[in-house]
């Protein structure tokens, strides 16, 4: 899970990292508020979970509240990169001397931990990173040694920031390390990281990135999550367990296992492009190895309540669970959502292969379920379920 | 012959009387797999599934000669069953465990590289390895495939019994589900190195999907040492572009992670990439037929 800046900061707050004094606003009269609250110059913040925030004009510094409220109108609203600003960050403006980058993130070419610094520190560090690599270091840090201060200061004497910030660095290096650590987190980025002008090393924009994996001991995680930006099909599914992305074609896909689902999602891609309209996939949806008949319902049930799905293909491979008891979960299935009034109008192409194939094909042939074809390989059934969503658009 | 578990590995299961070990204790047992023994510190001493219960991995090495270790536990108590059985010793240890945080991972790797690597890890979150027809130490269907003389490297576990199925008229010596996290122990490379050395793989399937640069590398280590032909899969072409934080991963890796560099760092190399699983069947079948 991706933090929105201010989550990141206030994270850090918790950990002793220096931040500037900020506070959200949803509005522009809470941005004009809160700028009045803090005095004096301000920066106005479009919170977003993507990059390139300050290139595409998401970053103003207003000097007064008037100004702020001004800017705060500019930025609400406003699309970075296909995400809508619907929050800003009012926040005092920081007197800088010097911008570094600083980083923590999992290296997973080394299966270590990486620390990188730069003195070279702003919007443009991937491209110093680029054209002048040795400006930027990359210390690895091993999760059984971790990062002390004296470790800290290794890697911020390394990233060649100048003497007068080492002590500086090295504590805040030393916190990040911390909150890296005992979040969970798989990146912590720091850019820029800045020297200000009273000598003080502080973190003027936060990215954090938390490992999902690690919930189960990190309850309170869950108060990061942005509820208001998740699509509600793929809230729903998330409520039932379910591995769904929603994307924006019009075939409905469900499949097992997460690597055959992404490689479903392809072969409808190509095969949509033979097709007026090219049928692209409406989703991701991976119903797990087991493909149980619950859990094939509930996928069917989140997909027929997408009105773009204009045909359905479901891709099963029989491996632990045979073809046998995937067709009997897909006609159990189809009795669940009747029972519940909720039948299935779309056609709905199956391909049942490995283990007892033929015996699962039969039993769906034998069940003869409306609106349901079977189809042998991946790759025509992956064309018939375009050519039906091409014809049902 | 087969790469790293062959019909003699003797299999140990770390969380054999959880639901999961259970099932898979049994499959294992069903596809002729010589599993000796469990670990489960709480129930030391007792029997389960027919086989004996031993409170520590060293202990079941000891008593039964063991040498290869299947992981089920949960994720909570995932860092420490690998620890263990690294301080133990043994040779492989299969990590099928799903949702081990990344923190973990990174550690228990660490770790059995400080102590030297002596323990192969494969995974966490795959579906471990099977060598058709000798054994089977995981959760890959044993009964999809045969034994012959292809080798087979996979991110993906269904995509892997998805090829495993294709070809199974040819057949298969060794299949290893390396798992897609972040981190993992064996890797790709390790994999091709071992299935380059081995006499009785002729030819080579890598299936890989987007994100990170495994594939990538993979390419740069088949141009130099890889000999064998190799034939790919890269799963992930439509998937919708993933929203990048900051600049860390970019810094780090120069790649993109997109399923259309890793194809194209591939085929610069002479690897035929299928478009689909089954193309990529299609292909392989080309190179078999041609030996």
């Amino acid at each position: 899970m991706d933090l929105f800046e201010h989550q990141a900061k206030e994270l850090f707050a918790e950990y002793g990292i220096p931040v500037p004094r900020g506070i959200v606003a949803h509005t522009v009269e809470e941005a004009r508020a809160a700028a009045e609250e803090l005095t004096g110059r301000v920066v106005v913040k479009a919170q977003v979970k993507t990059g390139g925030r300050g290139k595409a004009g998401g970053v103003k510094v207003a000097d007064d509240a008037a100004d702020a409220e001004r800017k705060a109108t500019d930025i609400l609203g406003m699309d970075i990169k296909g995400h809508t600003v619907h929050k800003v960050l009012i926040e005092e403006a920081s007197a800088i001397a010097e911008e570094y980058y600083f980083s923590f993130l999992l290296d997973r070419a080394n299966r270590t931990f990486l620390a990188i610094c730069s003195a070279a520190g702003g919007m443009d560090i991937e491209e110093v990173a680029h054209s002048t690599p040795e400006k930027v270091a990359k210390v690895p840090v091993s999760p059984l040694t971790g990062v002390d201060r004296a470790k800290a200061r290794e890697i911020a004497a390394a990233g060649g920031l100048p003497e007068r910030a080492l002590d500086g660095a090295a504590e805040l290096i030393e916190k990040l390390w911390a909150a890296f650590v005992d979040e969970d987190a798989s990146l912590v980025e720091v850019n820029p990281m800045i020297l200000s002008a009273d000598g003080q090393v502080k973190a003027l924009d936060g990215k954090v990135t938390l490992d999902d994996n690690a919930s189960f001991r990190q309850p309170e995680h869950e108060a990061y999550a942005d509820k208001a930006a998740e699509d509600p099909l793929e809230a729903a599914a998330k409520a039932k367990d379910l591995n769904y992305v929603k994307l924006d074609g019009n075939v409905g896909i469900i499949g097992n296992g997460a690597g055959l689902v992404m490689s479903t999602l392809d072969v409808v891609a190509y095969a949509g492009e033979a097709f007026p309209g090219q049928p692209k996939p409406a989703n991701f949806l991976d119903i797990g190895g087991g493909a149980s008949a619950e859990v094939m319902a509930a996928g069917l049930e989140i997909i027929i309540s997408d009105p773009a799905v204009k045909s359905i293909f479901v891709n099963v491979f029989g491996g632990i669970t045979a073809c046998d008891a995937v067709a009997n979960g897909i006609v159990s299935a189809f009795q669940l959502l009747e029972s519940r009034g909720e039948a299935i109008t779309r056609p709905l192409v199956v391909r049942l292969d490995g283990n007892n194939a033929l015996l699962g094909r039969q039993i769906l042939a034998d069940a003869k379920l409306p609106g349901v074809e079977l189809v042998d390989t991946m790759d025509e059934a992956a064309k018939r379920a375009a050519e039906l969503a091409a014809v049902g658009a | 012959m087969a790469i790293w578990l062959t019909e003699n590995s003797k299999i140990i299961v770390q969380g054999m009387t959880g639901g999961e070990g259970t099932k898979h204790t049994r499959r294992m047992l069903a596809s002729g797999a010589k599993v000796v023994g469990g670990v489960n510190a709480r129930k030391a001493g007792t029997v389960h599934e027919g086989l004996p219960v031993f409170g520590t991995v060293a202990e079941a090495m000891r008593e039964t000669g063991a040498d290869v270790s299947v992981v089920f536990v949960p994720p909570a108590f995932t860092k420490d069953a690998v620890k263990e059985a690294v301080d133990a010793g043994i040779g492989l240890c299969v990590v099928i465990t799903e949702g081990v945080p990344v923190h973990d991972t990174t550690e228990f790797w660490a770790y059995a590289t400080a102590k030297g690597n002596k323990t192969r890890i494969i995974g966490p979150n795959c579906p471990g390895i099977a060598s058709p027809g000798a054994s089977n130490a995981g959760i890959i269907p044993a009964d999809i495939t045969t034994a012959g003389r292809i080798g087979l490297v996979s991110k993906s576990g269904t995509l892997t019994y998805q090829l495993m199925y294709e070809l199974r008229d040819f057949g298969f010596s060794t299949a290893v589900g390396i798992g897609g996290d972040p981190v993992i122990g064996t890797t790709h490379i390790d994999a091709l190195e071992a299935f380059q050395a081995d006499p009785d793989t002729d030819a080579i399937v890598m299936i890989g999907e987007i994100g990170g640069d495994a594939e990538e590398r993979a390419a740069a280590y088949i141009e130099r040492h890889v000999t064998k032909p190799v034939v790919a899969y890269v799963a992930g072409f439509t998937a919708p572009e993933g929203k990048t934080m900051g600049h860390a991963g970019a810094i780090v890796s120069g790649s993109a992670g997109t399923a259309q560099a890793k194809k194209e760092a591939l085929e610069k190399v002479g690897v035929r990439v299928g478009k689909t699983p089954s193309e990529t069947a299609r292909l392989m079948r080309e190179v078999m037929k041609s030996r």
